[in-house]
């Protein structure tokens, strides 16, 4: 127990260097630039205290409990999978219990993102509601689940990520034409905030621990590229989920029409 | 938005608290079921340590439901607070230097970025771009930092000064990816992995709500943007240009 209030004592002091930056930045333009009093200071204050506790909190709970299970079991099952096949030639479909556990990992670690469920927040209430924030996360959390899966599939075959890459940006880009204009910038931003602070160490330890025993991967060179796979998918899934979304919409519009009509 | 929770007293705070724990519970279940399943099903092994397990799982709950809480209080109303400050101060180079500040500020010192750094800076010695010293690779991890942060910097002046024009957002998104896509070809090989991932790492759990706000308070304020299509979109341009930095960082040295 006193050992765990240290630990949330340390994790505190390093959430507040992490944001002493962002707050003399601030300081310094409300004061110097703008030289007038935040509306409702005191409230501001609160929710900042809030934020800083909360996220120390969650932190500590995730080093706790979460990243320790998660790290072993990555290596766990990537040695296992390694074991397998280390007599004969690397098969990539030895790894399935990886792909499954990858998938599962980032879907479950996107979800409880919390810089997801801000954008996702923000999102809702902008739109007036038309955007379902859980609905938003859902597609995001597919999306980072189908890219670690598949680049671990990589590592595992060893291709060269820079393919994988550039075909998911001519397919973001194709998408971009096909869907509505307003949920394009929140589908590109969807990308940049699933990267954080509960997916990016899960999602290394896989990476690490799979370039390392994969025969033939160097943990230096091929353990890079997962959290590029989880930053590009999701736009694909989000964009991918609204033009169904619209399609569907406007295929029911048409039913409609044709039963009135008739 | 409910901005002075605190005065409605205890029992709404506790009332509110509650709800948010819900929340929590809802949001983290996909997690405890996955580790729990591959755990007991796939590897057949108890929890190491379960007690500590236990006290880690309460204090991710209550931490999540306390950040979540405090963003609709806190971080949100600040973000929009400085937007519309600034955009009734009517400044742009004003606003675009606190852009640049709190691009440069918050990833500079951002935990996630200095490791991807020290990882490239192992991966660079190793291919002999650099000494294999100590002292060689701790330059090259801080060089790649600054490079890193300064692509931050700039990405939120362009998105910024993107919101204040009105320019769609697609056009530099597209751009941007054509350039990534150009540069993997003359970049070195070992830093393509490094430069790719180095976009996801920058945006911190703290950064991205504030930045978003104060996108979103900027496109509410000023009459003719739309808060949808406007507002949203500083974190995509602060995921793209580390890697357009990074690649050419690398085509340099």
């Amino acid at each position: 127990m006193l050992e765990l209030l240290a630990d949330f004592g340390e994790t505190l002091l390093s959430t507040l260097r992490d944001v002493t930056p962002i707050v003399v930045i601030l300081v310094v333009f409300q004061l110097g630039v703008l030289r007038r009093r935040l509306p409702n200071i005191r409230g501001i204050a609160t929710g900042s205290v809030m934020v800083l506790l909360g996220l120390a909190l969650f932190l500590i709970g995730l080093e706790q409990a979460l990243f320790p299970v998660g790290e072993t079991m990555a290596r766990q099952l990537a040695e296992t999978a390694g074991e397998a096949v280390r007599a004969g030639a690397v098969r990539w479909q030895d790894y399935w219990v990886v792909y499954l556990f990858a998938a599962a990992v980032g879907f479950a670690t996107t979800v409880a993102e919390p810089a997801l469920i801000a954008v996702a927040l923000k999102a809702k209430e902008v739109s007036g509601g038309a955007v379902n924030p859980w609905g938003l996360r859902i597609a995001v959390a597919v999306g980072v689940a189908v890219g670690v899966a598949l680049g671990c599939f990589r590592i595992v075959t060893g291709t060269p990520l820079p393919w994988y890459i550039v075909a998911a940006y001519v397919v973001v880009i194709v998408q971009t034409y096909l869907s509505g204009r307003t949920i394009i910038p929140l589908a590109y931003d969807s990308g940049g905030v699933t990267t954080s602070t509960v997916t990016v160490p899960v999602v290394a330890a896989l990476g690490l621990g799979l370039a390392a025993n994969v025969p033939g991967r160097s943990p230096l060179i091929d353990g890079f590229g997962l959290i590029a796979f989880a930053s590009v998918f999701p736009i694909m899934s989000v964009l991918g989920y609204a033009i169904t979304a619209e399609q569907l919409a406007r295929w029911r519009k048409r039913r409609e029409r044709r039963e009135v009509e008739s | 938005m409910q901005h002075t929770r605190e005065e409605h007293g205890l029992p709404r705070f506790a009332l509110a608290m509650a709800k948010q724990i819900l929340g929590a519970l809802r949001d983290l279940a996909p997690i405890f079921a996955v580790i729990a399943f591959f755990q007991i099903v796939v590897l057949q092994q108890p929890f190491p340590d379960l007690a500590n397990v236990l006290v880690g799982l309460v204090c991710v709950v209550l931490g999540l439901a306390l950040f979540v809480q405090g963003l609709e209080s806190g971080l949100f109303p600040l973000g929009e607070a400085l937007a519309q400050g600034m955009a009734r101060k009517g400044s742009a180079i004003a606003l675009l230097a606190l852009a640049f500040c709190l691009g440069f500020g918050t990833t500079v010192a951002e935990p996630a970025l200095i490791a991807v750094a020290a990882e490239g800076a192992k991966v660079a010695s190793e291919a002999e771009f650099i000494g294999d010293s100590q002292a060689a690779q701790d330059r090259y991890a801080l060089e790649l930092r600054v490079v890193v942060a300064v692509a931050v910097g700039l990405a939120i002046v362009l998105g910024v000064l993107r919101i204040l024009k009105g320019w769609p957002i697609h056009r530099f998104i597209i751009g941007g990816y054509v350039l990534v896509m150009a540069m993997t070809v003359f970049a070195p090989e070992e830093i393509v992995g490094m430069a790719y991932d180095s976009g996801g790492v920058t945006t911190s759990t703290i950064t991205v709500p504030l930045i978003t706000a104060l996108g979103v308070g900027l496109a509410s304020t000023i009459r003719g943007r739309n808060p949808m299509l406007d507002g949203f979109g500083l974190i995509a341009f602060a995921s793209l240009t580390p890697m357009i930095g990074v690649l050419g960082y690398g085509m340099v040295v």
